[in-house]
């Protein structure tokens, strides 16, 4: 191998100075010695060039626009016209001071709540029904993740048709059954519920993997010692798997912050408008961040503060969550290893 | 059952029996399961696998029988195919917009494997000085909501004059901090240092130790990575929606478009679905094994 095949080092733009001329090898070849400090300079060098792409990247495109949006946040600052004056908080001002705001923080919680809650349950109830000396596991397994290749976009669709008011799906079968209709984009605590049970739909399979990856983790010894203690089924899920999950469930609860507090998909496309309804009773954070950006206010200023107070929202609720994962992480025996 | 063994010589025969006895009765450990459970897990299977068929149903009908049922049949009916023509010629061009999602996808997934697996490879197997306090970064951002940095995104792009272009999305997706992450696991285990200071002997510089001996060394986790890459780039919507304008959509921002332009006729709206799931329900048939593998994988690791 010829030292001019080395596309790392020979592309290296920002390396530290070539590595000092070896003093230890004047009695060997030019050539040798020219090849150990390219070899040298390679350990030295390339490990970086190996990881620079993702920090390129995320500086560039993760953490530079999320600085400059608080920048953004200060100004008066348009779609069309592009930077304009600054103006200080008045942009906070204007988000915090607007009823908008408000309902977007309730409906994305409630949103929240309604999806994660029920979900980790249900993950937990099939996981431990896929725990089992199963025929055919494979095929179960994928079974349950098939609603994770489909689209929030699609999904959304779907449901919408199942949640519609007039000749929706569940409102006939109720309808059918001599039970009142429920209006599902009128009440805001049906559309909360219509939305997470989208949500849900796409990402129960998804945990329930999770948990059966940390249940198989679980010593078979101690089911062992637990039934010969003549203890019933009910009473080894609640006392020996459930708190044998705790770091899983905190896990699966903490990513499921981050994402679920930045819901956008499922409730833009509960109706055509995408406005959240008429009194806005769906309207989440990140559907508000667009109106204000992209919709008739052209806002990027106002748009940026609501980005910005998310944002610290999220920071804020991962501390909560660092903070009490690490109260009660310590009991629980971490997962290693699946069969 | 070692345990019973150790029960009859500390507790005598009887207790050893009993023992036995529960550990072979219905809730033995590694005993078959009964044939309720393959029921309940029938009813959750079609629990999921609803809403698809839902979708498939109302497909293959026409806006007249939806509006007078919302199921309008049990059967799928004949009107799929016409549907789906009907979609494909509409003004949407959904045609151009599975290109787009399949180029989108596919380009966004091989580049995050191969950067992924290139710094996963120098953070699992080179040392070099901040090597620790770097993948802790790595770490730390995938906690950092960037969806919310649309906004300077977006004026960059406006910059660079590819609003309404798909570099807008391919780009910012070309390497995640989960893939290094992964990759960095994956390769602390599989590959043993001996492999790469055998390479070095050989002559190899790291690029082609990487090349030939960690790329290859992380096919399984690497197949992996680039299915859950796949699904995510497939469904992606936030950001394509923002960006990406006129003809050139990708899928889920065309059934946007198409829930816009036929509100009122849901067998063809339906249709948009089921054209946009059928590409990714073959790759699930196909792989659908190794994507479970991977979140399995990824729990007990992560």
């Amino acid at each position: 191998m010829t030292a001019s095949t080395r596309p790392t080092t020979s592309s290296e733009p920002s390396g530290p100075a070539p590595a000092p001329p070896s003093r230890r090898t004047p009695a060997s070849p030019a050539r040798t010695a020219r090849r150990s400090r390219l070899a040298r300079l390679d350990m030295r060098v390339t490990p970086y060039v190996f990881v620079s792409p993702f920090f390129l990247l995320f500086f560039l495109v993760g953490l530079f626009p999320i600085l400059y949006t608080a920048w953004v946040s200060l100004h008066d600052w348009d779609l069309i016209r592009g930077q304009g004056d600054f103006v200080g908080l008045a942009n906070f001002e204007f988000v915090l001071g607007s009823d908008n705001f408000y309902k977007a923080l309730r409906n994305t919680f409630s949103i929240f709540l309604l999806s994660s809650v029920p979900q980790v349950i249900a993950a937990i109830l099939i996981a431990y029904v896929l725990d089992a000396n199963l025929r055919a596991k494979t095929f179960w397994r994928m079974g349950v993740l098939v609603p994770f290749i489909v689209a929030p976009v699609a999904v959304s669709l779907i449901f919408t048709k199942i949640f519609a008011d007039q000749s929706g799906l569940v409102n006939n079968v109720l309808m059918g059954v001599g039970l009142p209709a429920i209006e599902w984009h009128s009440d805001a605590l049906a559309a909360h519920f219509a939305i997470a049970t989208m949500v849900n739909f796409r990402w129960t399979g998804y945990n329930a993997l999770i948990f059966l990856a940390a249940m198989q983790a679980i010593p078979r010894e101690i089911y062992e010692a637990a039934i010969i203690d003549g203890t019933g089924r009910m009473r080894r899920f609640l006392h020996v798997t459930v708190p044998m999950l705790r770091p899983t469930i905190i896990f699966v609860v903490i990513t499921s912050t981050i994402g679920g507090l930045q819901i956008f998909d499922e409730p833009r496309m509960f109706d055509t408008g995408g406005q959240g309804g008429a009194s806005r009773q769906w309207m989440t954070m990140t559907m508000y961040l667009y109106e204000l950006g992209w919709g008739p206010q052209i806002s990027f200023g106002r748009a940026s503060a609501v980005a910005w107070l998310l944002f610290l929202i999220i920071i804020a609720i991962g501390i909560l969550n660092f903070l009490i994962t690490k109260r009660i992480a310590h009991s629980g025996g971490p997962a290693k290893g699946t069969r | 059952m070692q345990s019973t063994a150790a029960i009859e010589q500390f507790a005598g025969k009887g207790a050893a029996r009993a023992a036995r006895r529960r550990l072979k009765g219905g809730g033995g450990v590694d005993a078959r399961p009964r044939w309720w459970n393959y029921g309940l897990l029938a009813v959750i299977l079609a629990i999921s696998f609803f809403p698809l068929y839902y979708a498939l149903l109302l497909a293959s009908s026409d806006a007249g029988t939806i509006a007078r049922n919302p199921i309008p049949s049990l059967i799928p009916q004949g009107n799929l195919f016409s549907n789906i023509g009907e979609v494909i010629g509409s003004d949407i061009n959904f045609w151009a917009a599975m290109v787009n999602s399949i180029l989108v996808a596919t380009l966004t997934s091989i580049s995050v494997v191969f950067f992924a697996t290139l710094a996963g490879f120098a953070f699992s197997k080179l040392s070099f000085r901040g090597r620790r306090a770097l993948l802790l970064f790595v770490i730390a951002t995938m906690a950092v909501p960037v969806q919310l940095g649309v906004i300077p995104l977006f004026i960059i792009m406006a910059r660079l004059g590819w609003v309404g272009d798909l570099k807008a999305v391919i780009i910012p997706g070309l390497v995640t901090a989960f893939g290094v992450f992964w990759m960095t696991q994956y390769l602390d285990d599989a590959l043993p240092f001996e492999l790469i200071e055998a390479a070095r002997m050989d002559g190899c510089n790291l690029f082609r130790s990487y090349w030939h001996v960690a790329l290859p060394a992380s096919r399984g986790a690497g197949a992996m990575l680039f299915l859950f890459t796949f699904v995510g780039s497939w469904t992606n919507f936030f950001w394509p929606f923002i960006i990406l304008r006129g003809d050139n959509l990708t899928l889920p921002v065309a059934l946007q478009q198409l829930q816009a332009s036929y509100f009122k006729d849901y067998s063809l709206i339906m249709s948009g679905v089921v054209v946009s799931v059928i590409p990714l329900l073959l790759l699930f048939i196909l792989a659908g094994r190794q994507l479970v593998g991977g979140i399995m994988q990824g729990a007990v690791k992560g």
